[in-house]
């Protein structure tokens, strides 16, 4: 290895360190401030991540929150059988919120493009008042995107689940202010200030499981607004959307309607790292139909309540 | 070497802050195709013919809307040599809250002047809330460079004049360093311009790239407030007991005599735990979980420190208040003050000072405290609080105060006086031109 490599290594090492730390600290805040938290979990590589480091929080005792999944309805099976998987190996409580049963019941209506990513938001907010939930954990990163760049590491939010980008409270040293009324709760970002390839250097690191769509694997596949979506029930494909099978991953784990698979042979944890230091596309932009309705999509939804 | 870097960035509306940090994230490629894309159509459809690197960082719909940074932004970039966390802090005199915010965790920050404008009110301002705020070092970015012909005199007299600021404000010079740029242009950002031949020091990203970040002295006294309690009572640890922390300042090693703060307590470190097992010390920023020697009596919010150097738990605290809130503060004002891991009942005593900000001098027994104003203050606490001089630890010397009514962060708190100004000995400080 030549010294700029090694010295390239050693950053990224002591780096990772530091964010392990910064992460395990924000957790024991939480686990010693608040009656109820919960850690919002998708299955995707964040909320693995996630999960991963409150295990470290607190080993050797078990994790002190249950898992909260929006689930809706439009899922990878691969996803599914990992969440469950995860759940049963570490003895964990689950928690499912179903966009299904909301729209069975009538409270939510489908949209005429069949997304479901924006009709989480109800469910999500249904299930922390139900659960009298006051601390959820998200694996949101402030690099995915503008708005999110903005947000606090604790970040309150009102009765209506509301985000008020103007009125946010300041965040100092690593001093971080839990306190809340009755009805409101706080969102918590323990890997904030990780990026995409920290992620993945930890995953690495660690050897985190992870669902084997993240990996290349062979799928039918069709195109849609420029992305490759896969069959599933959320209606696809269409006339004229021609199925074609590739070898393909995912880079992030979302609903199956809006979230892309890219063409990739990167099989191993190091490929994947390999691609996506080259990759000229954010993970969002390249796989994440949700974020292109427009300019500021993302501060939207997160103001209606959204993660 | 540390290899991560946390900076700040400070300056006035319109000097191009936003289009700086555009520059370093665009020219670090740091800056993806489809954000640029983005950025491309949103500046064509403002009618601009080159993208408007600001774009990239203005997030929120009101601040593109107004052209203006409107709250704190953390931007995230890496070179070979480093990982860079930067606070991106709107320059706008009512959110100077921001910059206290962004300075409270950085280890340089970057003010900006505009080469035209020179060292303003706002640039001596900032340098005194970064220097209160005990940021190790400062760069000043004298920007748009190419709007007075890259003229070396000009530069001359602007660092000048800010290093004399920065020193009389207890900077080392060797601590601040002044550079032209043109963040529109790129001149000495990245990459070093051809235009400016008379400047031989380095580019911006070079300098934080190479600058020494003094880790936490690793000499310094151990502190380790404790978060959490770790009692499992599963059947592989029916007696495990360890307490869960982040180190806060200096170092701790198995074997290492422990006062346990407030009870006075004394014991030894029997084991350093993490999930990956044990370790034969942790230093400042690593989070840990103690095992101790003596069974005691050890809860959230108590302070585990070297036996030999314990900081004395104080019920009186005479602090620096940066009043962050609309809501002025009055003398005998109940409060809510956060240091550590432990929250506690408060009430402010006796406001001693004021700085005036525009003097840069200060106010005997001011009345109030109003938003963005900092002053002297002495805040008593129900329970006796082991502190440190926010001087000897940015970690142990400061508090929060919190409105006990809805929770809002009203003050960042400083133990001591790190301003000569704010000590009363304001001849320290010249009020400038």
């Amino acid at each position: 290895m030549t010294t700029l490599e090694q010295v390239a290594a050693d950053a990224a090492t002591d780096n990772l360190a530091a964010l392990e730390s910064e992460a395990i600290h924000i957790f024991r805040e939480v686990a010693g401030e608040f009656d109820r938290p919960v850690i919002l979990f998708s299955g995707g590589k964040d909320s693995t991540l996630l999960l991963h480091l409150a295990i470290k929080a607190f080993w050797p005792a078990p994790v002190p929150f249950p898992l909260l999944h929006v689930d809706t309805g439009h899922n990878f099976d691969e996803v599914i059988a990992f969440r469950d998987h995860v759940v049963e190996k570490y003895g964990l409580r689950l928690i499912v919120a179903s966009v299904q049963d909301w729209i069975d019941d009538g409270r939510l209506t489908e949209r005429p493009d069949g997304t479901r990513n924006p009709l989480q938001t109800q469910p999500l907010l249904g299930a922390i008042e139900e659960n009298k939930f006051d601390a959820v954990f998200g694996g949101g990163r402030r690099d995915e995107e503008r708005a999110r760049a903005k947000e606090r590491i604790f970040s309150l939010r009102n009765a209506f689940g509301q985000w008020d980008p103007r009125r946010q409270r300041p965040e100092l040293w690593n001093l971080y202010n839990g306190r809340h009324r009755p009805g409101e709760h706080v969102r918590v970002f323990p890997l904030s200030n990780w990026t995409e390839a920290d992620v993945w250097n930890y995953i690495a690191r660690e050897k985190v499981e992870l669902p084997s769509i993240y990996y290349a694997h062979q799928r039918p596949v069709y195109k849609r607004d420029g992305m490759w979506l896969t069959e599933g029930p959320w209606g696809g494909p269409r006339d004229g959307e021609e199925v074609r099978e590739l070898t393909v991953r995912y880079r992030t784990v979302g609903d199956g309607s809006c979230t892309g698979a890219v063409e990739s042979t990167a099989s191993t944890v190091d490929e994947v790292i390999a691609e996506v230091m080259a990759s000229r596309l954010t993970e969002r932009g390249a796989t994440r139909a949700d974020d292109r309705l427009s300019e500021a999509a993302m501060e939207d939804r997160k103001r209606e309540g959204y993660f | 070497m540390s290899s991560l870097l946390r900076l700040a960035t400070a300056g006035s509306v319109d000097d191009g802050k936003s289009t700086l940090v555009g520059r370093l994230l665009y020219d670090t490629k740091s800056v993806l195709a489809d954000q640029l894309d983005a950025v491309t159509r949103a500046s064509v459809d403002r009618g601009l013919s080159t993208p408007d690197l600001s774009l990239l960082v203005d997030g929120l719909r009101s601040e593109r809307e107004q052209g203006i940074t409107i709250d704190v932004a953390y931007r995230y970039f890496a070179t070979p040599k480093r990982s860079f966390v930067l606070a991106d802090t709107p320059g706008h005199v009512q959110y100077t809250r921001n910059t206290v915010t962004g300075a409270s965790t950085a280890q340089l920050a970057v003010l900006l002047v505009d080469a035209r404008k020179g060292v303003i009110e706002q640039t001596r301002r900032h340098a005194a809330v970064l220097a209160l705020l005990g940021v190790p070092r400062l760069v000043l970015a004298v920007n748009k460079i190419d709007l007075v012909d890259y003229d070396e005199e000009t530069f001359r007299v602007i660092a000048k004049e800010f290093t004399d600021h920065a020193t009389s404000l207890g900077y080392a010079e060797g601590s601040v360093l002044s550079v032209p740029v043109s963040a529109l242009v790129g001149d000495n950002v990245v990459d070093r311009s051809e235009r400016t031949p008379w400047y031989t020091g380095p580019t911006l990203l070079s300098h934080l790239e190479d600058v020494p970040v003094a880790p936490d002295p690793h000499d310094a006294p151990f502190r380790f407030p404790v978060q959490y309690v770790i009692r499992p009572r599963t059947p592989e640890h029916p007696d495990y007991r360890g307490y869960a922390g982040q180190v806060a300042a200096g170092t701790v090693r198995p074997g290492d005599e422990v006062v346990v703060l407030p009870a006075g307590l004394r014991t030894t470190v029997e084991r350093i735990d993490t999930a990956d097992g044990e370790l034969p010390e942790a230093a400042a920023g690593r989070s840990v979980t103690l095992v101790l020697a003596h069974d005691l009596d050890i809860s959230r919010g108590d302070v585990i420190a070297a036996g030999a150097s314990a900081p004395v738990a104080t019920d009186e605290l005479d602090a620096t208040l940066a009043w962050l809130s609309e809501k002025p503060l009055r003398p005998g004002a109940r409060v809510l003050v956060k240091h550590g891991a432990r929250t506690v009942q408060a009430f402010v005593d006796q406001l001693v000072s004021r700085f005036d900000e525009q003097k840069l001098s200060t106010v005997e027994s001011p009345e109030t405290l109003q938003l963005n104003e900092i002053g002297r203050a002495r805040v008593r606490v129900a329970e006796p609080l082991p502190v440190d001089d926010y001087e000897v630890s940015r970690r142990t010397g400061a508090f929060l105060v919190i409105d006990p009514a809805d929770g809002t962060t009203l003050a960042a708190g400083m133990v001591g006086a790190p301003l000569p100004v704010l000590r009363g000995d304001s001849d320290v400080v010249s009020p400038g031109p």
